[in-house]
């Protein structure tokens, strides 16, 4: 293999779109994402949230890890590895999985998509092919990285059905969430699943990189007919906590990247409680959760609507007014369409209870002038945004 | 079936037999396993030929654990403990050295070496009674620690502390770590006399003298009846195997012969039985492996039903053999230049210096064998002469050290291999050679193979201090249960590891009582 001894000037790689974000940028704000240049903002964050919420937002997913899991045991490797019971997955569906490690405690979550009989694709925020690898002792099974083989977008909001069919593709209007499908755009392949992290409508598109392009163009050639934005990441920080997705490693220390005892945190603390079949047979962890689900709660990653319309970021919260700490503010956003100062926050329980009453200490700038005050916080169960056109099928035609 | 099973053992091996027989006498109802025809694992008798009777891999018994005899009333069964005997360090000159339990002597042997060996044993044994909790008892768990661990950590700190007196514990936490090489230049001259100690402390072992930790390795070897003294199985009634079958099967055991497990019965996380290869299930309430902890886990379990990581650290556990067994035929009895034959019965050492023992140890760090390799000899039919047709005799040879994995392949290699060995014991004994009437030669290969041991190791695993104490066979396993419920280890892989002193099989025994049994 040649080396590019030059690689350190330009130690992010650039996906297959990342020209196409570099016209459009106006912020030229741009981050790292798992070692790919992409923008944060594209123009600007209101627009690009809007979007999503009320038109077509397009984002590159392209960095997001990729493994194809193939083989005769895949179905058994990967219910022996996530915590939810895969059993009955088909292919064209997807899930959202959970994994952990032996001592029950959040390795990573994901979706799997379920590609042919015994053909997997799992996604997942961080890199996972080392506890993939180590998973697969015993199994038939084969892993292989396709992150950068695979250009991926994310097309959300209210009209992405419609955008999508305009620009070419056919046959989405039965596709129901978590379906996934063969479909082609114009005469380009494309892989089309009903997924996403935005809780709105939304699908997200799997193609080879040489076809990224034609994909590209043929979804903005429609933008004289529909209001489509290109969307950076803050924008879907946003929308995401909205819909109440949890983001591990950020909301919570990841099991095997977490170095202090008790800094990790399980299925059940971070609230993916639901994604835990106990009754399913072995999995990872599963012997540590049984022992867990056997004792009062000790902790939650618990929602919160917080009072007022101060920023709470990296507010800590109290268990009453003026009474002892209790939690913290793991992510937080103003949502516009809700009007409501929305949080995720790690919240410490007293003998298995929830503290009765959830304080957050604000501290805010007034003309660089800090404040500090109290706000109430109410906890909540469901997600804070989940419209019903994120779910009906065929969706709506905008 | 009408009676129902407490506990299937898997492997009827000397540490099966004591978990069996210790588990029956507290009234649990247990079926032990065997694979082979007959009992006793590395300790069964070996067969060449017809006529030509050996007593098992291990040919010679470092002494079972203060206890077990009296326990399982093995005098009883015909059970002696065997009689202690001399270490002989082989000269190619003829200057022998003749090795007791307090002495030595040998021409050309420095003054000064046979005045410090009785003060060397004696300090050393003292280290070792001190170091006994440790190599007796359950290893302490140190997190969630219970009362009896901190019974034998306040028992290890006594005897250290008060038992031994201030200047030998700063002696023996000097030396616990370091290796046997620096220890014995540091207490004698006489390489003779050095190789033949250090061949104790890294026999079985992928160590040389110079391997740390090789202290403490030999630290083990001096614990049990006999102060650490060797004795030769010679077969027969007496052999402790034959004792540990009958007190085994007087307490109620049922040992089945030519039944090989082929999987352990997980449901739930808990083990329910055993398959055998013949598509038998049997059930019990506890299944008990003496098999090494990486077929157990790997195979008999399978890493899908246990924890990734855990799973994962069963295949890093060390333990390559590094020791082939060569047994001889002989058409008459040997002669050893210099050696008188009242000294023939002893065990006769080939390591005359621990220089020559280290650079044998090198050759199998990179899959070659030495052609200088450390041979420890027996020949037990000068104690038992039903091993042999009349005036024949059976020898009886470790070979050290020897890769598990040759270059190029044992195949190809093990006719010449063996042919080196005879040649080379031809150098000490002349008429050896023309005596050879037959052979046979088992490397580490062979011993995984026939001995169902991974990769052939005597222990079942290295007896590196990372594999040691609280982390043997590895961390989640070392208490003799495992992540797996109702299933135990009983075998050398367990703590405090291989030998012939039946420690883990005790303890695997007491520890299942201890958690309840089979209830």
């Amino acid at each position: 293999m040649k080396i590019d001894r030059a690689h350190f000037r330009r130690p992010l790689l650039r996906t297959p779109f990342h020209d196409r974000f570099v016209e459009l940028s106006t912020a030229e704000e741009w981050m790292a994402w798992n070692t790919y240049k992409v923008p944060r903002v594209v123009d600007k964050l209101s627009t690009e949230y809007f979007a999503v919420r009320t038109g077509c937002a397009v984002m590159d997913l392209t960095p997001m890890e990729k493994y194809r899991i193939t083989g005769k045991d895949a179905r058994e490797f990967l219910d022996r590895l996530v915590a939810r019971d895969i059993s009955r997955l088909q292919p064209g569906r997807v899930t959202y999985v959970v994994w952990c490690n032996d001592d029950g405690k959040v390795i990573d979550d994901g979706t799997l998509f379920q590609l042919d009989r015994s053909d997997y694709r799992l996604c997942s925020q961080h890199h996972q092919l080392d506890w993939l690898l180590m998973s697969a002792m015993g199994f038939d099974v084969h892993v292989d990285v396709e992150t950068h083989d695979v250009a991926a977008l994310a097309v959300q909001g209210p009209t992405s059905c419609s955008v999508l069919t305009v620009a070419g593709i056919n046959g989405l209007d039965q596709l129901k969430p978590f379906d996934i499908t063969e479909l082609r755009c114009g005469d380009t392949p494309v892989t089309v699943s009903r997924t996403g992290y935005t809780g709105d409508l939304g699908y997200e598109l799997w193609t080879e990189p040489a076809h990224a392009l034609e994909l590209w163009d043929a979804i903005f050639g429609v933008q004289g007919q529909y209001d489509i934005h290109a969307m950076g990441l803050s924008a879907l920080e946003m929308v995401r906590i909205e819909a109440g997705f949890v983001m591990p490693g950020f909301d919570f220390n990841t099991a095997e990247s977490t170095i202090r005892n008790g800094y990790d945190r399980s299925p059940y603390e971070a609230g993916l409680g639901w994604l835990v079949n106990l009754d399913k047979g072995h999995f990872a962890g599963r012997k540590a959760l049984v022992a867990e689900k056997a004792k009062p709660a000790r902790r939650r990653l618990l929602k919160l609507v917080v009072d007022g319309n101060k920023p709470v970021g990296d507010a800590l919260i109290y268990n009453r007014k003026d009474g002892t700490q209790c939690g913290e503010v793991k992510c937080t956003t103003w949502s516009p369409i809700l009007k409501a100062n929305l949080a995720l926050a790690d919240i410490e329980y007293a003998n298995g209870h929830l503290p009765s009453q959830l304080w957050a200490r604000v501290d805010y700038q007034r003309e660089l002038k800090w404040i500090s005050t109290w706000a109430e916080c109410q906890v909540q169960a469901k997600p804070f945004y989940s419209p019903e056109h994120r779910s009906a099928t065929p969706p709506a035609r905008c | 079936m009408t009676e129902r099973t407490d506990a299937i053992i898997i492997g009827a091996g000397h540490n099966g037999l004591v978990c069996a027989a210790y588990l029956a006498r507290a009234g649990m109802n247990v079926v032990c396993l065997e694979s082979g025809d007959s009992a006793g694992g590395m300790s069964a008798p070996r067969t060449i030929g017809d006529d030509y009777h050996f007593p098992g891999l291990a040919h010679l018994a470092y002494p079972l654990a203060t206890g077990i005899r009296r326990d399982l009333k093995l005098a009883q069964f015909g059970y002696q403990p065997g009689k202690a005997i001399d270490t002989v360090a082989l000269d190619a000159s003829g200057k022998h050295l003749t090795i007791g339990a307090n002495s030595v002597s040998g021409d050309g042997l420095p003054e000064s070496d046979k005045q410090a060996y009785p003060k060397f044993r004696e300090q050393y044994l003292s280290f070792a009674k001190a170091v006994r909790p440790l190599f007796d008892k359950k290893p302490p768990r140190l997190k969630d620690i219970a009362f009896a661990d901190k019974t034998t950590l306040a028992r290890l700190g006594w005897n250290i502390r008060f038992g031994l007196g201030r200047e030998s514990m700063n002696e023996l936490l000097r030396v616990a770590a370091i290796n046997i090489y620096d220890v014995l230049n540091e207490a004698f001259v006489d390489d003779r006399l050095k190789g033949a100690i250090a061949v104790d402390a890294v026999m079985g072992s992928a160590m040389g003298p110079r391997t740390p930790g090789t202290v403490l390795t030999w630290l083990q070897r001096l614990q049990g009846e006999l102060n650490g003294s060797l004795s030769l199985q010679s077969g027969g009634r007496s052999q402790l195997v034959h004792a540990l079958t009958q007190s085994a099967e007087d307490a109620g055991v049922t040992i089945r012969f030519n039944a090989r497990v082929d999987k352990i019965l997980v449901e739930n996380g808990k083990a329910f039985g055993v398959e055998l290869s013949s598509g038998e299930m049997l059930k019990a309430g506890l299944v008990i492996s003496n098999a090494d902890p990486r077929s157990t886990f790997t195979k008999l379990v399978g890493a899908p039903l246990l924890e990734t990581m855990f799973a994962n650290r069963v295949t890093q556990i060390r333990g390559a053999g590094v020791v082939a067994k060569l047994h001889l035929a002989l058409g008459g009895k040997p002669e050893f230049s210099g050696l008188p034959e009242s000294q023939l019965g002893g065990r006769l050492l080939v390591a005359p210096s621990m220089q020559y023992i280290e650079r044998a140890f090198n050759h199998s760090k990179y899959d070659e064998y030495s052609e200088h390799p450390v041979l420890d000899i027996a020949i037990p039919s000068l104690h038992n002469n039903a091993l042999a047709p009349e005036g024949h005799h059976v020898m009886s040879v470790n070979v050290a050290f020897v890769p598990y994995r040759l270059e190029g392949g044992w195949q190809e290699q093990k006719a010449a291999f063996a042919y080196k060995v005879i040649s080379q014991l031809g150098q000490y004994s002349a008429n050896l050679k023309s005596l050879v009437v037959d052979h046979e030669l088992l490397t580490p290969q062979d011993i995984e193979e026939q001995f169902h041991t991974t990769q052939g190791h005597w222990h079942h695993g290295e007896l590196s201090i990372h594999q040691s104490f609280m982390m043997r066979p590895l961390h989640g396993a070392a208490q003799y249960d495992t992540p797996i419920e109702r299933l135990f280890l009983c075998g050398a892989g367990s703590h405090p590891g291989g030998g012939l002193h039946g420690v883990p099989g005790r303890n695997a025994a007491q520890r299942v009582l201890e958690l309840g049994g089979a209830k």
